[in-house]
């Protein structure tokens, strides 16, 4: 925000606010970092519905982003996240996370590589401090442009149709983490092929002053396509499916922590592939090393669960009965996709091994009777649901 | 392709030649570069014009380590003192000057209330200084770190406070975070003499006797003294280059290779690991261990990068408190200077301008704001009253640390530079009245100027602040404290590490024995 006046708004409206608050039937709104932005628009369930079987647009302007350029992008990118920024090649865009240099995760996020040398960093939580820190040393520019940036989730199998007849033509050959520019509306539509759901779908970006012909011309276009907006409970459903984690949900951001227990590695949150120690430096890398020798605190599994009762903060015992407790749900839902009681949830080492029995005690209500459940649990991997039109390039219509 | 036994040290002041002697006794392959074209770093002897050698930028003895002089031999290599033991002559305007040794009053008056205080004052700040000196030569205890040794010197540095006893220990945890302003108060009235053991608390450091952490100041200074430095407050023969030509002696003599006019540019790495230095003349040496003795900023900021640090450890770096406030004036004279009521005997001694704290105090008020002081504080030694080596018969050198010169003076550098040693003089000759006109030459350096020719970042003596919060596990900074910086085979051995400056060696010696201890480890 570059005006000085900015503290007197106490929360922002996106561009999209014209469109969106006619479509909020239900006025249901929260605050998501300084905007105003839906949670649900009609309903829940059908705004779901449409990610998997239609499409569904979700305004992701209040997410933060940074534009970071100059000659040192790229080293500086390389010693602030965990991964090898290297082989995120111009076009094309990776997740990441980023620690603290005890190793534990500051945030996670994706790095855009929209040109030679020029990238976007987004991240769940305010980062132009720690990135600012980060600079010192480096030739580079950092720049927060979440509030010059209009950004869509526009997620869902018919999605690629719908981006091909506003005009984003040869879209469908868009592989996914790959970004794609197109003329619209007199400026350039970013689209990239990414997202939260685990479903075929796409990021658009533009610039604020044509966000609402964007979004016209999306629903001009995809009322044949059963086109929805989606709020956030509809995407929380949507990103458990797919199995990804949530700052401030499945963990707690190292910087915000006090207490030295309550962060994770990247380790402990299943994230070692995203970890490269031959980078010879990068924040957490001495830690991480150090717990690759004495090992992890925690693990972080994705669990199957008995039953149809989501296990919502749920502790977690080694057996049905006088177990004892090694470990808590952060995340559960029933997947209507999937068809199956979900989770994610972090364990104390070692558990979590294939053999091991866990189960989750689940609270729940009936006519404001609560009762208790002992239901068992089982380890997945991966994605609860993959569709395969998720990956599938060139992308169909459906 | 790097060599594992060789040890590059980056700098020759005296704890990188003590580092490198230690080194080279263990068998280690050890070539010291400097910048310079001769060793010695802050601890040097310079010629200030024809026939005039001053020590250019420490210029008195009193922390260099027994043990360290000892084991490295430095009197057979050629070390000895012009003049141990001396006392402190406080000036005063009216020539009723105080003169003291140690914690006895050797001549002058004071209250009777004072001379009977003296003698306690001088014994409680030796025995606490004691505390600290006793930790000159342990590694700093890791916090959290939960190994034997961080236990065992933990434990020590608690028990070594234990031993004062109850009453003394709750004294010293009452006065060692505070300031020597508020306690001199509770002990003495005469401002005079309040005066000069007030100076003692802050020369050479970014602190004002009313400052927090002057006490803590005046024990470092003290530490040396209270666990038996040979020869007391002392001038060596030759100058302070004296002792590093002795170091350097000793290191050769125990195989090391020093190169002089070698200035290193950068530490090159190889992965996560040191491989060595490259030279300004574009030649690289490679090492498996690069040990410096230059600052920590210049250490992990220019000769290494940033980029080669994580964040936090970068950023806790660039925010070591390392700005000096002293300046160094030398002047040639062509004639012993006649400080009134002072006996040509007596001008050999340590010379002290403070006449009362708040003296000193309202000079650094000044230098707080960007300005020189207008009246100054100075220490003032006049070497060649002892040392004939130093200035040609019946000709003398002076030598003194002149409070308080901001690091970066509102004025330009070279303004404020001309400004200060008029006002310099212009003390000088309240007290030896004519000394202007037995100026043959004259040099006075600014924190900047100090920083420019020792290469020294902030131009502080002792490569950053003495202060409880950059003192021993957090000196330089939390996480390396321990000589071993965060990047593999490379440590600090200068006073930018525990436990701080000040000619004494041990940060040289305990930071041979870090390295030597890694490897016995790996």
């Amino acid at each position: 925000m570059k005006h000085k006046e900015h503290y007197r708004t106490a929360v922002y409206q996106t561009p999209f606010h014209p469109r969106t608050s006619l479509l909020n039937v239900r006025n249901d709104w929260h605050r998501w970092k300084d905007y105003t932005t839906a949670t649900t628009y009609f309903d829940e369930a059908l705004e779901y519905a449409a990610i998997r079987n239609a499409c569904a647009v979700f305004d992701l302007t209040p997410m933060t982003k940074h534009r970071i350029t100059g000659p040192d992008a790229l080293p500086f990118l390389n010693r602030l996240v965990t991964r090898d920024v290297a082989k995120i090649k111009p076009g094309k865009v990776g997740y990441c996370v980023w620690c603290d240099d005890h190793g534990q995760v500051i945030d996670d996020g994706t790095i855009f590589h929209l040109r030679e040398g020029d990238y976007r960093l987004c991240s769940q939580e305010r980062q132009l401090d720690w990135l600012s820190l980060s600079a010192h040393g480096f030739d580079v520019s950092i720049v927060e442009d979440t509030h010059d940036v209009a950004a869509l989730a526009f997620q869902g199998p018919t999605s690629c149709a719908v981006l091909k007849a506003i005009g984003c033509q040869g879209v469908e050959k868009l592989a996914p983490f790959s970004i794609g520019y197109f003329p619209f509306a007199g400026t350039e539509l970013m689209v990239s092929r990414t997202g939260f759901t685990g479903d075929l779908g796409y990021e658009l970006w533009i610039e604020p002053a044509r966000a609402l012909d964007l979004w016209d011309a999306l629903f001009e276009k995809g009322a044949n396509h059963g086109i929805r907006p989606m709020g956030t409970h509809a995407l929380e459903v949507a990103r458990i499916e797919a199995g990804f984690m949530q700052a401030h949900v499945d963990f707690l951001p190292a910087d915000q922590a006090i207490r030295r227990d309550r962060t994770r590695s990247p380790f402990e949150l299943d994230l070692a592939r995203m970890v490269d120690l031959t980078k010879p430096n990068f924040n957490g890398r001495r830690a991480l090393l150090e717990e690759q020798k004495r090992g992890s605190r925690y693990r972080f599994v994705r669990l199957d669960i008995e039953g149809n009762k989501p296990a919502r903060s749920s502790y977690i015992y080694d057996r049905p009965r006088n177990g004892k407790v090694i470990g808590t749900v952060t995340s559960a839902e029933w997947s209507p996709s999937a068809k199956a009681n979900i989770a994610l949830a972090s364990l104390h080492m070692p558990w979590g091994r294939p053999k091991d029995e866990l189960w989750a005690e689940i609270y729940y209500q009936r006519e404001l009777h609560w009762s208790r459940v002992m239901a068992r649990c089982r380890v997945v991997e991966g994605s609860f649901y993959d569709p395969p039109r998720r990956r599938a390039t060139p992308a169909a219509d459906f | 392709m790097t060599e594992r036994n060789r040890a590059i040290v980056i700098g020759a002041g005296h704890n990188g030649l003590v580092c490198a002697a230690y080194l080279a006794k263990a068998g280690r392959d050890v070539v010291v570069v400097e910048a310079a074209d001769r060793v010695g770093g802050a601890a040097v002897t310079r010629d200030l014009a024809p026939g005039f050698r001053v020590s250019a930028c420490a210029h008195l003895s009193y922390l260099l380590d027994a043990r360290i002089s000892g084991e490295l031999e430095l009197a057979k290599h050629g070390l000895k003192a012009a003049r141990a033991n001396l006392r402190t002559v406080a000036l005063a305007r009216d020539g009723n000057h105080l003169s003291l040794s140690g914690g006895t009053l050797a001549s002058g008056t004071l209250p009777d209330a004072d001379r009977a205080a003296l003698p306690g004052y001088h014994a409680q700040m030796l025995a606490f200084a004691r505390v600290l000196g006793k930790q000159h030569n342990r590694r700093p205890p890791r916090l959290g770190g939960g190994g034997r040794s961080d236990l065992m010197s933990a434990a020590m540095l608690g028990l070594d406070m234990r031993r004062l006893g109850r009453d003394p220990m709750r004294e010293f945890l009452r006065i060692a975070g505070i300031n020597i302003f508020d306690v001199l108060e509770e002990t003495f009235e005469s401002p005079l003499l309040k005066g000069a053991l007030a100076l003692d608390a802050v020369l050479g450091a970014n602190l004002g006797p009313r400052s927090n952490n002057s006490v803590l100041s005046l024990l470092h200074r003290l530490s040396g003294t209270a666990i038996g430095v040979t020869d007391g407050l002392s001038l060596p023969e030759g100058g302070m280059g004296a002792i590093t030509d002795a170091l350097a002696a000793a290191a050769r003599s125990s195989g090391a290779t020093i190169r002089t006019g070698s200035p290193v540019t950068r530490i090159t790495l190889e992965g996560d690991a040191v491989s060595g230095v490259e030279l300004e003349s574009g030649e690289r040496l490679t090492a498996g261990t690069v040990v410096s003795n230059a600052d920590p900023a210049r250490t992990l900021l220019q000769l290494l990068g940033a980029r080669h640090l994580e964040t936090p450890v970068a950023h806790r770096i660039r925010h070591f408190r390392a700005k000096g406030m002293a300046a160094k004036l030398h002047l040639a004279l062509d004639g012993l200077p006649r400080f009134d009521g002072l006996s040509a005997e007596n001008a050999g001694e340590r010379l002290v301008i403070a006449p009362d704290a708040h003296y000193i105090e309202a000079a650094f008020d000044q230098a707080k704001y960007g300005r020189c002081s207008s009246e100054p504080a100075l220490e003032i030694t006049i070497p060649s009253v002892h040392d004939r080596t130093l200035a040609p018969a019946g000709k003398h050198v002076l030598s003194a640390v002149v409070q308080y010169a901001p690091f970066d003076p509102r004025a330009s550098t070279d303004a404020a530079r001309a400004e200060f040693l008029e006002r310099t003089l212009g003390v000088l000759e309240r007290y030896a009245p004519g000394l202007r006109t037995q100026v043959v030459a004259s040099q006075l350096l600014l924190p900047a100027d100090i920083e420019r020719e020792f290469r020294i970042s902030g131009g502080h003596w002792h490569h950053g602040e003495l202060a409880l919060d950059q003192f021993l596990m957090l000196r330089p900074i939390p996480g390396a404290a321990q000589y071993a910086m965060p990047v593999n085979g490379l440590y600090l051995c200068g006073a930018g590490g525990h436990p701080g400056g000040g000619v004494m060696g041990c940060a040289g010696k305990n930071a041979a024995q870090a390295v030597l201890d890694a490897e016995r480890a790996s």
